[in-house]
């Protein structure tokens, strides 16, 4: 797998980093890490760079994580990247509207680095 | 389906939700801290407290909190990030938020029929103990009390309706 560039987006930063911690004790190798505190910032961070992967929280301020995927569709930088959901909302409503706009998995906090290496290693496995 | 009060009132509901509680609380310990949490010997109050809350939406209505000394909040974010405690600086109210916040969510997901009907507000995180609060809650809070490395942790649920 070759190394991979990473956005996070989670109003927490305590929680981006612990996410970015989990990546890195799955043994995926990050040649990047973006940071953003919404669904708005990451799409601003997108329209300047391309990444590989992106892990999103649901709820958070200004735009949630569920409207950040549904507008991403547009953004043609984005075309084809990877989204895994990390977040607090574990309803069966929540993880059907996540995937079907285009999230590939969905990892329900509290969370171990055994199930980020679950979720994040098959989809990457399966986009490559 | 139910109020949440109508519920509470149902036999066996009340001790239910409080093991629910306690079993979602001990679970974001284990999973994010590594953390394994002790039962409380004693009903002290944490002092110089730090508290985190969480308002829940929805078909239950009400306030999720978490209170712990400060000392304890701080260890909470060297285990949580990893670091020694002289590198917690602002991370702290952070990270008492998000425990609250998993704890909140990680309850609602363990009670039939909550997960999609009820959302949680982003964590409020006062410190200190000198201020007084006002509640609409017609019942008492479900509360529990465990420590976390021999510090006093107070978890409650205030439910509105």
């Amino acid at each position: 797998m070759n190394s991979l560039r990473a956005l996070i987006v989670d109003d927490s930063s305590v929680m981006r980093k612990i996410v970015e911690r989990s990546l890195r004790q799955a043994g995926i190798d990050l040649n990047q890490v973006i940071e953003a505190g919404n669904g708005a910032e990451a799409l601003a961070v997108l329209q300047e760079q391309q990444v590989d992967l992106i892990l999103c929280d649901i709820n958070m301020p200004v735009m949630d994580g569920l409207e950040f995927i549904k507008q991403l569709r547009e953004v043609e930088k984005a075309k084809g990247v990877l989204v895994i959901m990390i977040t607090t909302e574990g309803s069966e409503a929540h993880v059907v509207q996540a995937l079907s706009c285009g999230a590939r998995g969905y990892i329900r906090k509290p969370f171990t680095p055994e199930q980020v290496k679950t979720q994040v290693i098959p989809a990457l496995a399966g986009k490559s | 389906m139910n109020t949440a009060n109508e519920l509470l009132a149902t036999s066996g509901t009340r001790e239910r939700w409080t093991s629910l509680m306690e079993l979602a609380t001990r679970e974001v310990f284990q999973l994010m801290l590594s953390s394994e949490l002790k039962a409380a010997t004693t009903e002290a109050d944490p002092s110089q407290p730090v508290t985190s809350m969480v308002g829940l939406a929805g078909e239950l209505c009400g306030v999720l909190s978490v209170r712990c000394e400060e000392k304890a909040a701080v260890q909470m974010t060297c285990k949580m990030l990893g670091v020694p405690a002289e590198k917690v600086n602002a991370e702290m109210p952070d990270a008492l938020g998000e425990i609250c916040n998993m704890v909140a969510g990680n309850f609602k997901n363990k009670i039939t029929g909550l997960g999609d009907g009820c959302m949680l507000s982003p964590p409020t995180v006062i410190s200190g103990s000198d201020y007084t609060t006002y509640s609409i809650a017609d019942k008492p809070a479900l509360e529990i009390r465990l420590l976390f490395e021999g510090m006093p942790l107070v978890v409650s649920l205030e439910i509105h309706s």
